[in-house]
C-alpha cells in the first residue's frame, strides 16, 4: 500500500514541475479553488475566457495591422492614407481568434474553425490541478485508511464468531457484485493509466513497452465498460428495494455507524453507509457510462450543453453553447474526475469489506455470514432471516414452550 | 538552425484547395484524413478571406503536453512529429490542438479512432526506419531531400509559405510593405507565442 502512495506522490511531484512550466497558469489561479469546490465547479472553470493571444512574432511594418491591434480603432489595418483593407478586417480576425466558424470543403468536427482556444484551458486543467488533486485524493484516502486501521484496528465481532452462518448474498447477487467490482477495477486501473501512466509507469517501462501496455489498457477500458454497465443494471435491480432510506438510517448516521456512543446502531439488510455507497455507485455509474459513451463515439453524443442548460435553471451560469470539441473536453474532465472520486470511495469500500472488519468479506465471498456478525451489524435483517429459517424448519407451526 | 514555420497570406489565398490535394497525393493520405484544410471566412460576402491551415508545429505544442503516451517529439528545426508505433488513438491531441490538426482514420473499436495522422511538414517520421515503412506511416520526407513542404511549394498564388520562420516572415513583411496592408501572420501568435520576435 505504501508503495502505491509513494508512486502517487511521485506522480504529483511530477505534475508540479509541469505546472511550473506552464506559462498560462497564472490566469488560472482560481481553478485550484474550483477543483476543490467540487466537480460541477470544476467544469465551470472552462467558462474562463482564453487569455488574449500574444503578438505575432513577425515584425510587421508600421503600416500593417497585427492581430493584437484591435484595441485601437483609429489604427486601421493598412494604415492611414494607404488605401488599405477596410475596417471590418480587424473585427473579422478578432472573431476568428475567438473561434468563429467559416466554410471549408473538408468535413469533420471543427473543420471550419480556424482557431479553437478551448484546448489550452483543458490542457492546463488536465496536466495541472486536475491531475495533482486527483493524486492527492487517491493518496489521501489510502493514508486515511492506513491511519484509521492503526488507530481503530480491525473491527471485531464483539460476541466472537459463533461458527454457524446465515446466507447474506445469493449466488446471483454475488455474481452481479463481482461483475461490477471486477469491471470497475479494470476500468479504474486502465483509466488511471491514461492520467498517471506517463508519470509513474512510463519511466519504469520505457516508451515502447508503455505504449503497448496502454493500447491494451485502452481496449480493456473500451470493452469492459459494457460489462460494468451490465453489472450496474443487475445490482440496481437486485438491491434497489433494500436501499430505499428508512428511519434507521438517521439513527445510524447520527451515531456515525457505531463510532459515536459505542454499540451497533440498528440496521436492516443494508445500513445507511451501504445505502450511500449504493446510490453513489448507481448515480455516478450512470453518469460515467453516459460520458464514457460520449468519449467512445466522439462527437456523436454531445450532452454537456443540454445538461448545463438544465442546471442553469437552478441558478448556475454554465455555458450552453459548446463546440463539438468543448463537449469532448468536458466529457473527459467529468468522466475522469468522477471516476477518480469513485475510486476514492471504492478504496474505502474495499477496506471495510476486507481487512477493516472481521466477518465482512465472507458476505461477498461465500455468501454466508456468521450469525453473531449479522446480529451485531444488521440486527433487524438477521432477526428476519433467523425467524424465517425457524419457520422453515418447523413448517410454520409454533412450538409451544412447555 | 532554421525554425520551420507555415505562414498563410490571407490576402492571397484564393481557396483553390490545391495545397490540400497536393498533400493528400504526395503522402498518399488515407480516406477521410485531411492533414491540411482551407477555411473561408465571410464566404461570399465583402471581406471574404481564406486561410489554409494544417499543423502549425507550435513551440510548446499542446499535443505534446497532453499525450498520455508521450508519442510526440520536436525536431531541431521545430517540426512536431509523432510516433505512430506509440500512438494509442485516444484523441487527446485533437482536444488540445488550437488548429484542429490531428486527424484519425476510423479503424478502431466501434469504428472510432485509429492512430492519429497529421502534417509532418513533409519531414517523414520521427524515427530512422526503412523508407517504405516510414512512407506508409507518415508520407515522404521532402526536407531530407532539401525540399520544402509541397503544399507551399505548389501554391499558385504563393499565399502559403513554408520554411525558415525568419525567411518566411521577411517575405511576408516585404509584401505588406509593398501593398500597404496585411492581416498579420495568421496563427503565429497562437503557435509561437513563446518566442520573442
Amino acid at each position: 500500500m505504501f508503495q502505491a502512495i509513494d508512486l502517487l506522490m511521485i506522480a504529483s511531484a511530477r505534475c508540479n514541475s509541469t505546472v511550473k512550466n506552464m506559462r498560462l497558469l497564472r490566469s488560472f489561479g482560481f481553478a485550484r479553488t474550483a477543483v476543490l469546490a467540487g466537480l460541477v465547479a470544476l467544469l465551470g472553470v472552462m467558462l474562463a475566457p482564453s487569455s488574449a493571444d500574444a503578438q505575432s512574432s513577425v515584425r510587421p511594418p508600421s503600416g500593417a495591422s497585427t492581430p493584437g491591434e484591435q484595441q485601437a480603432p483609429t489604427n486601421l489595418p493598412g494604415g492611414a492614407g494607404l488605401g488599405g483593407a477596410p475596417q471590418y478586417d480587424t473585427e473579422m480576425w478578432r472573431k476568428v481568434r475567438e473561434g468563429a466558424s467559416g466554410n471549408a470543403q473538408q468535413i469533420g468536427p471543427g473543420a471550419a474553425v480556424l482557431v479553437d482556444s478551448s484546448g489550452s484551458n483543458w490542457q492546463i486543467l488536465r496536466e495541472g490541478d486536475y491531475t495533482k488533486y486527483g493524486a492527492y485524493g487517491l493518496g489521501g484516502i489510502l493514508l486515511l485508511l492506513a491511519l484509521f486501521f492503526l488507530l481503530r484496528g480491525r473491527i471485531k465481532v464483539d460476541a466472537g464468531m459463533s461458527g454457524s452462518t446465515i446466507t447474506r448474498f445469493t449466488d446471483v447477487e454475488r455474481a452481479g457484485h463481482w461483475l461490477l467490482a471486477v469491471s470497475f477495477i479494470i476500468l479504474a486501473v486502465s483509466g488511471l493509466n491514461i492520467v498517471y501512466g506517463k508519470h509513474v509507469l512510463m519511466p519504469v517501462m520505457g516508451k515502447e513497452l508503455f505504449a503497448s501496455f496502454s493500447i491494451g489498457m485502452k481496449w480493456a477500458h473500451n470493452y469492459v465498460a459494457f460489462a460494468f454497465m451490465v453489472g450496474l443494471v443487475l445490482t440496481f435491480i437486485m438491491w434497489v428495494a433494500q436501499n430505499i432510506p428508512n428511519r434507521y438510517d438517521a439513527i445510524w448516521l447520527l451515531r456515525g455507524g457505531g463510532m459515536i456512543g459505542g454499540g451497533h446502531p440498528p440496521a436492516k439488510k443494508f445500513n445507511a453507509g451501504q445505502k450511500i455507497l449504493f446510490w453513489l455507485v448507481m448515480l455516478s455509474g450512470v453518469s460515467l457510462s453516459l460520458s464514457g459513451i460520449a468519449l467512445l463515439w466522439p462527437f456523436e453524443f454531445p450532452m454537456f450543453a443540454k445538461t448545463f442548460a438544465f442546471l442553469n435553471q437552478f441558478g448556475l451560469n454554465l455555458p450552453t453553447e459548446l463546440s463539438a470539441n468543448q463537449e469532448q473536453q468536458y466529457a473527459t474532465l467529468w468522466h475522469g474526475g468522477l471516476a477518480i472520486f469513485m475510486t476514492i470511495v471504492v478504496f474505502a469500500h474495499i477496506y471495510i469489506g476486507t481487512i477493516g472488519m472481521q466477518g465482512a468479506f465472507s458476505a461477498m465471498g461465500s455468501g454466508e455470514v456468521d450469525v453473531n456478525w449479522a446480529k451485531e451489524h444488521h440486527n433487524i435483517w438477521a432477526k428476519e432471516v433467523l425467524e424465517k429459517e425457524r419457520e422453515e424448519i418447523t413448517g410454520g407451526r409454533v412450538q409451544p414452550a412447555e | 538552425m532554421a525554425r520551420m514555420k507555415f505562414l498563410c497570406d490571407a490576402e492571397r489565398c484564393i481557396e483553390c484547395n490545391a495545397c490540400v490535394t497536393a498533400c493528400k497525393n504526395e503522402h498518399e493520405v488515407q480516406w477521410g484524413v485531411n492533414r491540411r484544410r482551407v477555411v473561408t471566412i465571410n464566404d461570399g460576402q465583402p471581406g471574404e478571406r481564406s486561410i489554409s491551415v494544417a499543423c502549425m508545429h507550435c513551440s510548446e505544442a499542446p499535443c505534446m503536453a497532453v499525450c498520455p503516451v508521450d508519442c510526440f517529439s520536436q525536431t531541431a528545426q521545430g517540426v512536431v512529429l509523432h510516433d505512430k508505433d506509440l500512438c494509442i488513438g485516444c484523441g487527446y491531441c485533437f482536444y488540445a490542438c488550437p488548429f484542429g490538426a490531428p486527424q484519425y482514420p476510423q479503424r478502431s473499436n466501434f469504428g472510432t479512432r485509429g492512430k492519429m495522422d497529421k502534417c509532418t511538414f513533409c519531414a517523414g517520421g520521427p524515427k530512422d526506419e526503412p523508407q517504405k515503412v516510414a512512407y506508409q506511416k507518415y508520407g515522404t520526407n521532402r526536407l531530407a531531400e532539401g525540399k520544402l513542404p509541397l503544399c507551399a511549394e505548389m501554391c499558385s498564388t504563393k499565399a502559403l509559405l513554408a520554411g525558415d520562420g525568419d525567411v518566411v516572415s521577411d517575405i511576408y513583411r516585404k509584401r505588406v510593405v509593398g501593398r500597404g496592408f496585411g492581416s498579420g501572420a495568421w496563427g503565429w501568435g497562437k503557435a509561437y507565442s513563446g518566442q520573442a520576435g
